[in-house]
């Protein structure tokens, strides 16, 4: 059963179906709302922009179950699904070692060479004990995204799933449509 | 019960897996020294495969290894792959990354998108299911293995063909260089001198279907759990909290003396190794074998998960637990029982663990006849 809803674009984001009020876009946009909304975990500016979308989404999502508590716990998993896995990260660190002549691999970019950089970043902030997942399929498509985050409450200790699409393809171009799904 | 039906490994130690078990059954491994390859600077060691110049060709050489290995598993278990009863799912974290790289022009650059790298797969044999693509770092094969699981379980699919590979390139190497996380010389898992891993070529493939009646041989993927550390997003946990819950998970209440070994992910750097043994010791493991097989093949990354479990089948089979190579003195602060050479055994299970950057876990409990 979805609980509840985030919706994030360049442009537009939405909680539980309702709009909120946005000053910018893009990038400039994640930056104002970790202001407005989150403002306490400074970690966020070290973080790659699928991370800081998947972030951002997921509290404003935990904001709208209210009752924020940090304490450790083992039955949510955070499950999500992409097209670009970390092609913005990847395309960034390959241009670090492109050239021989001037050729200086990056370890704070390659470390966000995985996508699935963003559902650790979402369980340390939580404290998450639980699964988290990252699977990639080339278009959006809810019936899979669906079929597997349902598969997932087939572990007995998963009773809450952050789950569902979080896209980046660069910067100033990404998608974020996650929710909060209970067994 | 969700059971194997059939495996391939294709590796620079064979293109089966009964030659890949001969070879390092006897101790070999395709560890080398490279000096300048791929325009690198520094030297590294790794286990890779030979890379034909068939620039021009239909396929690259990783979707190459995915689409042979699946073909030689599908041919011995005489499915129909392009029924849309059979999903594919394809394990990996870097796939074509490689095509990134501007001097690299024979191949469309989409391709590099792993969604696409995976329809390369089921298109040449006319499935009709979208490829699901885990890329869960280095625990990706054996999380592909827990999804083939779900989905059987659910019964979405009649069978599904997980396939893990993972192809070495100048971005992979010089990332895990920039991290100081490779070993100038053959890795040492576990050992008191060991500084770091090697990279491998591999690719990997187990058929999965779901059965009522289990036979005494045939090998079942009883439970699996993926979990995190929530401590760091590239450095383990110091109380190894991600593995010992995952250990635990698939634990329940078997009895550690039913298990043969834990196939450990031990890569040989100095974090992962000492916080694998936390965990073992945690989970109530320290008087089970433990043994890592990253001293034949080193780190394959997306094969990872479903070679080694292959690997580790096999072993049982032979009534065998394999040595893990590299390894001479114990030099993890909490006691293990590392393998350093073949050692046989009587029982029928293992475990298969794993753990990856982002602060993933995931174990893997296979029986051989279910649980007896």
């Amino acid at each position: 059963m979805i609980r509840h809803q985030v919706y994030i674009s360049p442009n537009e984001v939405k909680v539980d179906g309702k709009a909120l009020t946005i000053k910018s876009c893009g990038s400039a946009m994640l930056t104002d709302l970790y202001r407005e909304h989150v403002g306490d975990y400074p970690k966020f500016f070290k973080m790659d922009t699928l991370s800081k979308v998947g972030f951002i989404a997921s509290e404003l999502l935990l904001n709208a179950e209210g009752d924020r508590s940090f304490d450790p716990r083992e039955d949510r998993a955070v499950i999500f699904f992409n097209r670009n896995a970390s092609l913005q990260d990847d395309t960034a660190y390959q241009a670090t070692i492109q050239d021989p002549e001037n050729f200086f691999p990056s370890p704070a970019i390659f470390v966000y060479t995985l996508p699935n950089i963003v559902t650790g970043e979402i369980a340390i902030r939580n404290k998450y004990f639980g699964e988290t997942s990252f699977m990639v399929i080339d278009s959006f498509d809810e019936k899979i995204i669906m079929r597997n985050l349902e598969n997932a409450f087939q572990d007995p200790i998963t009773k809450s799933i952050i789950g569902g699409w979080v896209d980046c393809s660069d910067e100033e171009h990404f998608e974020a449509n996650i929710f909060l799904m209970e067994k | 019960m969700i059971v194997c039906v059939s495996h391939n490994i294709i590796s620079p130690l064979g293109s089966t897996s009964a030659e890949n078990y001969a070879a390092v059954k006897s101790g070999k491994s395709a560890l080398r020294r490279y000096d300048g390859l791929w325009g690198l600077p520094e030297p590294f060691v790794a286990s890779l495969m030979n890379r034909d110049d068939d620039k021009n060709g239909r396929y690259t050489i990783f979707e190459k290894m995915i689409i042979e290995s699946a073909q030689k598993a599908i041919s011995d278990a005489n499915i129909d792959a392009a029924s849309d009863r059979v999903l594919f799912i394809l394990s990996t974290t870097k796939g074509n990354v490689f095509l990134l790289d501007k001097r690299e022009t024979g191949f469309p650059k989409e391709r590099v998108r792993l969604g696409m790298a995976a329809m390369q797969m089921t298109e040449y044999f006319h499935n009709p299911n979208t490829p699901l693509v885990v890329s869960n770092a280095c625990i990706s094969g054996v999380c592909a293995q827990i999804m083939a699981m779900r989905e059987l379980e659910a019964g979405n699919f009649d069978y599904v063909v997980t396939v893990g590979c993972d192809v070495q390139s100048a971005f992979i190497v010089s990332g895990f260089q920039s991290f100081k996380a490779l070993s100038p010389d053959e890795c040492k898992p576990f050992d008191a001198n060991r500084c770091g891993l090697n990279l491998g070529d591999a690719a990997a493939t187990i058929i999965y279907t779901k059965k009522d009646k289990v036979g005494d041989n045939e090998w079942v993927a009883y439970r699996g759990a993926i979990r995190n550390d929530a401590n760091h997003i590239s450095g383990p946990s110091r109380t190894g909290e991600g593995s010992y819950r995952a250990l635990m998970a698939v634990l329940g209440d078997l009895e550690p003396s039913k298990l043969a070994f834990v196939n450990a992910h031990g890569t040989a750097t100095p974090y992962n190794d000492e916080m694998e043994s936390i965990a073992i010791e945690r989970a109530g493991l320290s008087g089970v074998p433990v043994n890592s097989l990253k001293g034949y093949y080193g780190h394959t990354m997306g094969a990872a998960g479903v070679l080694e479990t292959i690997m580790s089948m096999q072993a049982v089979d032979d009534n065998n637990i394999l040595a893990t190579r590299g390894f001479e003195t114990l030099g993890v602060t909490h006691p293990l029982d590392v393998t350093n050479k073949n050692r046989s055994t009587e029982k029928h299970a293992f475990i298969k663990l794993l753990s990856g950057f982002g602060g993933c876990n995931a174990a893997l409990l296979m029986a051989k006849g279910g649980l007896r």
